[in-house]
């Protein structure tokens, strides 16, 4: 019992250690990203204080913390008090709880280490890179805190007391309750296929079956924008649109407040990017390099190279989020709306109906089967693209309908 | 404005192709553009300069806003001959003069005082224009720093002494620039 909580208490620490250290990076990253797109530098001075060593500028997120924390705690007079200070603990409590699900790796063989005063440290068992293993529910344990999260969007703008915090509030709601389905679309495919709602079996399936992100095109693609639209990234950034809502749900939040929420923010995508890796991209698997799936016959050396596969993975998903950030213009609401209903989730139903009938009717593991799985999601992605598009192209005019009465008309507006 | 309004001209958006349908274009386009620009970065291609450690590049020193001077003739002498010509012309109103009687004979009246409030002007010109002799001129340096309100207001020897210190990189400007130096 003593030996569980203190390897659980571990790997806690561990995973939250790393995962505040990797949003505050993400931070300088994507302001660096950002500035190279925009022909800039970017943040690149702060270094080694009292010297004049920069190191690319990696202290900017030291220095952001501080400034954080020695910022003025300020609470406007007219906001709900209660509410306004549980929100951001909500929203970040929700992001972190999130990662108790996803692995983080593979497995570390079973170790026995001296410690000076302590004796041998023996783990007694493979230990697991996952800080609940065998939560056999994960996906629906990450789907249900996600939804949690939603909830400290909404207080944070509703106690706010402010009319564009309670404007962005709002959007996130209708937003995320939009692609809460096809994002649950996506994951369906591959837990048909898999078989099971744990992270870590969903990527052993797929280092027999193949990646999902190539047996299931349409069912990626449907997960991957919902999950840029769960994690309120441009170009689906209504909630916080800077331009119509000044900072949206948290324009009167200051100080570490303000930090936790744009902590959680960056939490969401790197753990949109997990799932993302996880799910379609085949987590730690690499063919060929990382090993036999065996849990008994892992060694350090094939530990290691799956951390090194999943982060690399990962760190391209990221890339990529930021990369899109400055790629498109925004939606607007309704475009985003249309988008969700009546594009998104018809697609992701075809796609969980075709892996419905494929998984009926083949066996992906046999090369035969694996074949006709892959030509059997191209053929939907392709054809489920073209009827969507043809029936439903993107309609960029939202002006009054003039074959409508005046009286209509005014109504409209 | 009622939408039968016939002032009104409805423009109706241009159809998409196929492609355009299939969203394909936008999101390459996008993408393309993203990387290009980052490619580009990368490569030491920013428009952005370092400031402190780098000089920023100034395109044509002679056509430059930057702090005044007060030029002198070829004896040494204040060019103003306190025509007040300027301080009317400026939109900022931060041309101060004070007029005396010239101590010298190829002119009636000469600056007793000439201050700029060069954190009320807006480096806009006007000055530079407006001077019948081509004595005020805006020069090309950008860094002006100061201490206090009183640093910055640039009295007489002040500007002449910015003249000293440009006068060899930047010659009194000629007519092609709008000038009469010859
Ligand atoms: S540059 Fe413009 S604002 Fe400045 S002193 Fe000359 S006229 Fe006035
Ligand atoms: S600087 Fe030129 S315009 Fe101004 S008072 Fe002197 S001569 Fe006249």
């Amino acid at each position: 019992m003593t030996q569980l909580l203190l390897e659980t208490g571990i790997k806690i620490a561990i995973i939250l250690g790393g995962m505040m250290t990797a949003a505050a990076y993400f931070v300088l990253l994507e302001r660096r990203m950002a500035a190279w797109v925009q022909d800039r530098i970017g943040p690149n001075r702060v270094g080694i204080p009292g010297t004049k060593v920069r190191l690319f500028g990696l202290g900017q997120p030291l220095a952001d913390g501080i400034k954080f924390i020695l910022k003025e705690n300020y609470t406007p007079a007219h906001v709900n008090h209660a509410l306004y200070a549980i929100a951001p603990v909500v929203i970040l409590t929700a992001a972190l709880t999130t990662f108790v699900v996803i692995p983080m790796g593979s497995l570390i063989p079973h170790f026995k280490v001296g410690v000076p005063q302590v004796g041998v440290v023996d783990s007694g068992h493979n230990v697991e890179m996952i800080a609940a293993p065998g939560i056999d529910v994960g996906l629906i344990l990450i789907f249900a805190l996600s939804s949690i999260a939603v909830y400290g969007v909404i207080l944070g703008g509703w106690s706010s007391n402010n009319k564009y915090s309670f404007l962005g509030g709002l959007r996130s709601s209708a937003q995320l309750i939009a692609y809460e389905l096809p994002l649950s679309l996506g994951i369906l495919g591959v837990v048909l296929a898999a078989g099971s709602l744990d992270i870590d079996t969903i990527t052993k399936a797929q280092a027999v079956q193949g990646w999902y992100g190539i047996l299931q095109p349409l069912g990626f693609i449907v997960f991957l924008i919902a999950a840029f639209a769960e994690a309120s990234r441009l170009p689906f950034d209504l909630p916080e649109a800077e331009q119509e809502l000044i900072g949206g749900y948290h324009t009167e939040y200051a100080g570490m407040k303000l930090l936790l929420f744009l902590v959680a923010e960056f939490l969401h995508m790197i753990a949109a990017s997990f799932l993302i890796v996880q799910l379609f991209l085949g987590g730690w698997h690499l063919p060929f390099i990382t090993g036999d799936l065996d849990n008994e016959k892992i060694t350090w050396f094939t530990a290691a190279l799956r951390i090194g596969v999943l982060q690399a993975k990962i760190f391209g998903v990221i890339v990529f989020f930021m990369l899109v950030r400055w790629s498109w213009p925004r939606f607007r609401f309704d475009q985003l709306m249309s988008l969700a209903w009546k594009i998104m989730l018809p697609l992701g139903i075809l796609n969980l109906v075709a892996v419905a009938v494929v998984q009926e009717f083949t066996k992906p593991e046999t090369l035969n089967g694996k074949v006709i799985a892959i030509a059997v999601g191209w053929i939907v992605l392709v054809a489920g693209w073209l009827c969507m598009a043809l029936s439903n192209p993107l309609v960029t005019d939202n002006r009054p309908r003039r074959d409508l009465s005046l009286a209509e008309v005014d109504a409209q507006i | 404005m009622k939408p039968d309004d016939p002032n009104i001209t409805w423009i109706e958006e241009p159809k998409l192709g196929l492609a355009g349908m299939l969203y394909l274009p936008l999101f390459v386009q996008g993408l393309t553009t993203t990387f290009k620009h980052m490619a580009k970065s990368l490569g030491g291609g920013v428009v952005t300069v370092s400031y402190p450690d780098e000089e920023p590049k100034i395109g044509n020193p002679l056509i430059y806003r930057g702090v005044h001077r007060l030029n002198k003739d070829e004896q040494g002498r204040v060019k103003c001959v306190a025509c007040f010509l300027c301080a009317t012309a400026c939109p900022a109103h931060c041309i101060d003069i004070i007029a005396a009687e010239s101590p010298w004979p190829d002119r009636e009246k000469y600056p007793q005082s000439f201050v700029i409030d060069e954190l009320r002007c807006i480096y806009c010109g006007m000055c530079e224009e407006a001077c019948p002799v081509d004595a005020v001129e805006l020069t090309s340096l950008y860094n002006l720093t100061g201490r206090s309100r009183e640093e910055m207001m640039f009295d007489k020897e002040k500007l002449l002494s910015v003249y000293d210190a440009t006068k060899d990189k930047e010659p009194m400007k000629s007519p092609a620039l709008g000038g009469t130096a010859t």
